[in-house]
């Protein structure tokens, strides 16, 4: 789908802010999945015209980073980090709750299409409220199993997308339904792309 | 000596977030007093001060700056909020509650060392964070700290805040800058360093979000009431992220000096559970673990490096006896295998190796020489990867083998974790 006007908008205005329009490619990657949800091929071909850039550098850049999603996912994620200082508190303990509470292994959305969630062990910074998990990009720490049920209950009850990054404003994408077997988290190797 | 509000001092007040709350508190007096002053005598001071950076390198902040070459412009400025050290917490928390305090400390390095353009480079995951940041730059900009001509000096001064994707390795200042150029966020080879040939091949300064808010407190306060505090090596306070097997974690800004011992018994409430301290580690998932035994070592870059570890970037995690030091170890590598950015093989191959021999271990796979293995392949890879990323994810292991070989040779000997299986026992 081509990306609405206001995207289009926001990466000429990106492409003109920074000294070399290039520093525009990661801000206009967010702008898109803040549009779409996700990033495809298309969009990425749509930023390198907008860009005057070759699409090759739009996805060498963006598949070097692990926040850019690649495909749909449910209408909220959840992140938990398993790092050794949240592990110290209990983190694994936790994982294991919210994988037997969602019913979809690590890396899947649930079959209502609600919550993806995977496992980190990237550090989210919240080691002082640790276990902690993130919520669409907000801080939920000192989890308990309790706080963990509160919470589910909370985003499958949510018809919207988790904003600012489920594709606000426009329909949500498609999950991939009742996914019972989790995508690999990353590729055994070679690492083109992380996560 | 102990815990120094310096940095935080206004934390408690209510909406410190608004630039008026900000204002009252004495918010932007620095940066007014610093566009009074000539750019030079600005570095001077600095230099004076003994500030050193808070990312974790502890370089002179002042004599990074008077690195920049004479006469050569457009500088840049960045700010490096890209913190993603296991443990470190502590410029989310600075972000979160004063995000005006981090501008203002933008602002006068931008001036001190000639700079038009400033840039914020904060890690993806730091979204609330970003907007608080945000809102902050929209109203200095209406209250005309930012802009043209910025309170009628004559100066222009704008701040871009960039947003990162998901890649620890960014923090690292010439992959920050690679990545703020737009590409894969991949170290470059040092010299020429960034303050000659930086972002876009223009001198640039980065510096970490903690050692800007102290700018203008030196500003205002003067180099000797700042050299005053904390140690003759160590001027001021830092932030100590504490985490673990504490009563009471959280960021604790103590001054520079301050004996460990102070900050996890007193101010942590100690190892909790009524357990005994069996390990803990400065500085963050880089830096080697130290030991009860170096309890009254001072909070401090060189005390801390003599005691044989690393200040880093101020995470204080704590382990009680029941911890398993080859799991703690096993995440930390892990983290550093799946944040290799792949450029150089030592780290690329060295990290992936040591996870997986790891695994071993935790899974009752290792054999007997798989101890003196891993140590063969950190030494591989430190002093020969790349970058800093490299040499870093072998420190914590390496140490962790030097004092805990024993628990190494318990997962081999039982065929797994004997912690584990103790907690099983005990639930059993």
């Amino acid at each position: 789908m081509p990306l609405a006007k206001p995207t289009v908008t926001q990466i000429q205005e990106l492409a003109a802010r920074y000294p070399s329009k290039q520093s525009a490619i990661i801000p206009a990657l967010w702008a898109v999945q803040h549009e779409q949800g996700y990033v495809t091929d298309a969009a990425m071909s749509e930023i390198a015209q907008h860009l005057g850039l070759p699409p090759s550098l739009i996805e060498a850049t963006a598949s070097f980073y692990s926040m850019f999603l690649t495909r749909p996912e449910g209408r909220h994620d959840v992140v938990i980090c398993v790092n050794a200082p949240c592990m110290l508190r209990g983190a694994d303990e936790m994982a294991a709750y919210l994988e037997r509470q969602l019913g979809v292994r690590d890396g899947a959305t649930t079959a209502d299409g609600a919550i993806t969630w995977h496992s980190t062990i990237e550090c989210l910074g919240a080691c002082g409220g640790a276990p902690m998990m993130q919520v669409d990009h907000r801080f939920e720490e000192n989890l308990t199993p309790e706080r963990i049920d509160a919470i589910i209950e909370r985003l499958r009850t949510d018809p919207l997308p988790g904003s600012p990054h489920k594709g606000e404003g426009v329909e949500a994408p498609t999950p991939n339904k009742g996914e019972d077997v989790a995508q690999p988290k990353k590729p055994a190797r070679p690492r083109a792309r992380k996560n | 000596m102990g815990i120094k509000p310096l940095l935080t001092k206004d934390f408690a007040t209510e909406n410190l977030k608004q630039l008026a709350v900000y204002e009252k508190t004495g918010g932007y007096t620095g940066f007014k007093k610093a566009v009074e002053m000539q750019p030079d005598a600005l570095v001077d001071l600095v230099k004076a001060s003994g500030l050193r950076g808070r990312g974790g390198a502890g370089f002179p902040t002042g004599n990074k700056w008077s690195f920049l070459p004479k006469g050569m412009y457009p500088r840049y400025l960045v700010c490096n909020a890209d913190e993603s050290e296991p443990g470190c917490f502590k410029d989310r928390y600075l972000m979160e509650n004063s995000p005006h305090q981090v501008l203002e400390g933008i602002l006068i390095a931008s001036y001190a060392i000639g700079c038009n353009l400033a840039f914020i480079y904060i890690r993806g995951e730091y979204l609330p964070q970003t907007e608080a940041l945000e809102a902050a730059i929209d109203e200095a900009r209406q209250a005309g700290y930012l802009g043209k001509n910025v309170l009628g000096k004559g100066y222009d001064i704008d701040v871009i805040l960039h947003r990162g994707a998901g890649a620890y390795i960014c923090g690292e200042e010439t992959a920050m800058l690679t990545s703020l150029e737009g590409y894969r966020g991949e170290p470059r080879l040092k010299p020429p360093f960034p303050a000659v040939k930086g972002l876009y091949g223009k001198p640039t300064v980065v510096n970490n979000v903690e050692t800007v808010c102290n700018l203008p407190h030196i500003v205002l306060n003067g180099a000797d009431w700042f050299k005053a505090i904390g140690t003759p090596t160590g001027s001021g306070t830092r932030l100590w992220c504490m985490s673990g097997h504490v009563n009471r974690p959280g960021n604790y800004e103590m001054e520079n000096g301050t004996p460990i011992r102070e900050l996890i018994e007193e101010h942590g409430g100690g190892v909790w559970k009524n357990r005994k301290l069996k390990a803990f580690q400065p500085g963050g998932a880089s830096m080697m673990v130290l030991l009860p035994e170096h309890l009254d070592v001072g909070l401090d870059f060189d005390a801390i490096a003599k005691a044989g570890s690393l200040a880093g970037a101020g995470a204080m995690v704590v382990m009680d006896e029941t911890t398993c030091m080859v799991d703690a170890a096993r995440r930390y590598v892990k983290f550093f295998e799946h944040e290799s950015c792949g450029k150089c093989t030592p780290c690329r191959e060295g990290t992936y190796w040591m996870a997986n021999i790891f695994d071993r271990f935790e899974g009752g796979e290792a054999k007997a020489g798989d101890i003196d293995l891993l140590l063969d392949i950190g030494y591989n890879i430190d002093g020969r990867s790349f970058c800093p990323l490299g040499d870093a994810s072998t420190w914590f292991p390496r140490s962790v083998i030097k004092f805990f070989r024993n628990e190494f040779q318990e997962h081999i000997a039982e065929k797994g974790c004997p912690f584990k299986k103790s907690v099983q026992e005990a639930v059993a």
